[in-house]
């Protein structure tokens, strides 16, 4: 009694029939363990549900429970292994909606498996009958898990130190067209990139290894556009060779290949390749000396709905515990004030090392991440020169700035739109180093670079200049 | 429409116009502001797997004016004109090197 806190079982026997969910799972005296795995839950019960019972039914579900009673229960020791929803608070200015906490044995999860984890805690439960729409807000995983988990292969400091690149964020390209390019031509646009001063290039998530390229002959056309952009510029280059694949054999062929060829960096996409397959090539990369950069592909049809789903936080959280050194996290530029909060919120959980409870960002628990490596926050799509200054404030050193039209679509082409782009950075660096304002001075940062170098002018000149409003930041 | 030349590049603010000692100074600054402990390290060669250079002295762990960095890169520089030289900035709460620029190309006067 002392140990579980709950008693469940009486010793009158076996009595067959449905009984409610709230009799067993819903247990608002129960004081969390840090040893439990913690999930916050936005529940839309079915009308005439009560919240009690819709919360009860989601941590029933999601750990030990059936619709039905089952003799078999009896064998088991329900208090040690039972979820418990232990507190449920109505969501202000929704009518039928409720978060509700609830709390997870360490016993009830595989170590070392995010897959595990993630098929008892958002399986079967998601289509259940009694509810609307259900959704995963946040996950807290105590210190005892999270040390079953390898996590990033590298982690950002160690990027740094094998990149030799401090005290700036990263630049990177996605080349484009993502479709259709020969392996050879391919490979002259991330030469140019390279040579004009980005860290890195990226294969789009689509190039796999379709009839018009082959991933064997991108990887060789990119590895000697590597080596010449790197000998020419006296600096570390990188190409982000996508290998995911049909299967996880193809997958490590990709890798070991990339390896071979002396390539600092490898990438995957950990959704639509799913966490097995993603696990398995973070420890490979680890074991391998090789960075990962991880895409986000399907991210969307699983975090967009408000009230369904998962928060990208939580699919944040397990590429943490999964493995990668690099993850998409958008770019909050151009967007609503409010959602710099939440994403700056997510982005503190995949690089900090301690991240208090914080609901004005959408962080429902505080987590301790008992020293894994973090990942480089990779800012991507849509942005070009005039958002530099903004990004640089916002995200700050320890991301990737991804700017693909923006480089490619320089008018003097690749090479001159990176230097653009690399200058604009660095520019700013400088700037806030000094002590200037970047939100309020950046466009006169950009003006005054502009002047000595004639690749950023141009693209100043191609792209408009936008003012950012940095003031309103509490309408999260 | 310009071609881009061919160019070697030493990492972080090495696309901008060679820093003057003011700019340098302020960048000090901020290394010393962040707490980071300042370091110069130079090299015959800016080969950039070439991951270590030789330290100038130790760290200046007990800098507390951008001056006493300053002049540390002005001996160095004296005493090694043929080398490059970088300033280089340690986080011991992190327990990694957390910045790094450019201060001087052999044979050039200012740089």
């Amino acid at each position: 009694m002392s140990y579980s806190q709950t008693k469940t079982q009486s010793r009158v026997g076996y009595q067959a029939g449905v009984k409610e969910y709230k009799l067993t799972y819903y247990t608002p005296d129960y004081t969390p363990k840090d040893t439990d795995i913690l999930a916050a839950f936005r529940v839309t019960p079915q009308p005439g549900v009560p919240p009690e019972e819709a919360g009860a039914a989601v941590a029933a579900e999601s750990s030990t429970g059936t619709w039905t009673t089952v003799w078999t229960d009896l064998l088991t020791d329900m208090d040690r292994y039972k979820g418990r929803c232990y507190d449920i608070e109505p969501v202000a200015g929704e009518d039928n909606q409720y978060i509700c906490y609830v709390a997870y044995p360490l016993d009830l999860f595989e170590e070392g498996s995010v897959t595990n984890l993630l098929t008892s805690i958002v399986g079967n439960v998601f289509g259940f009958k009694a509810l609307r729409a259900l959704r995963l807000e946040d996950l807290r995983i105590p210190v005892a898990y999270l040390k079953t988990f390898q996590g990033p292969p590298h982690g950002i400091q160690v990027e740094r130190d094998k990149l030799n690149k401090y005290g700036r964020p990263l630049l990177g390209c996605t080349i484009k067209p993502k479709l259709g390019l020969s392996a050879k031509n391919y490979g002259r646009a991330v030469y140019e990139c390279l040579r004009g001063g980005l860290d890195f290039t990226k294969d789009d998530e689509n190039i796999n290894s379709q009839p018009f390229m082959r991933w064997r002959d991108r990887f060789l056309f990119v590895a000697e556009a590597i080596k010449k952009a790197q000998a020419e510029t006296g600096e570390i280059k990188g190409h982000y060779l996508n290998c995911t694949a049909g299967t996880c054999e193809e997958m490590m062929k990709r890798a070991e290949f990339a390896k071979e060829l002396e390539m600092p960096i490898i990438m995957h996409d950990y959704l639509t390749g799913g966490f097995t397959a993603n696990t398995t090539l973070a420890r490979w990369c680890r074991d391998n000396g090789m960075l990962l950069h991880i895409h986000r592909a399907m991210h969307a049809v699983i975090d967009r709905q408000k009230n369904h789903g998962m928060h990208f936080r939580t699919l944040a959280k397990c590429l943490r515990m999964s493995g990668g050194d690099h993850i998409h996290t958008g770019t909050v530029v151009g967007k609503l004030e409010g959602e710099r909060g939440i994403t700056m919120g997510f982005v503190d959980l995949l690089r900090e090392n301690y991240v208090e409870q914080d609901m004005s960002r959408g962080i429902y628990f505080t987590q301790d991440w008992a020293s894994m490596p973090g990942v480089m926050a990779v800012a991507s799509g849509g942005i070009h020169v005039w958002h530099m200054p903004a990004l640089v404030e916002i995200f700050g050193d320890d991301s990737v700035l991804q700017f693909g039209g923006g480089t490619l679509g320089h008018p003097w082409g690749n090479a001159p739109g990176a230097t653009a782009n690399r200058v604009a950075l660095e520019a700013c660096i400088e700037a806030r180093n000094a002590g200037r304002d970047l939100g309020r001075e950046g466009n006169d940062i950009l003006r005054e670079a502009s002047k000595w170098s004639p690749e950023l002018a141009i693209a100043c000149e191609t792209w408009k200049e936008i003012k950012f409003e940095f003031e309103a930041m509490d309408t999260v | 429409m310009k071609t881009l030349p061919k160019e070697r590049r030493y990492e972080t603010l090495s696309y901008l116009p060679p820093l003057t000692d003011a700019q340098i100074s302020r960048q000090i600054q901020y290394i010393l502001e962040k707490g980071y402990i300042a370091a110069i390290e130079f090299n015959e060669s800016s080969d950039p797997t070439e991951f270590y250079w030789s330290m100038w002295k130790l760290p200046l762990f007990s800098a507390r004016s951008t001056q006493e960095v300053l002049s540390e890169i002005q001996a160095c520089r004296s005493e090694y004109s043929n080398c490059f030289i970088r300033v280089v900035g340690f986080d011991n709460v992190k327990q990694c090197q957390i910045l790094s620029f450019i201060v001087h190309k052999p044979n050039t006067s200012r740089f």
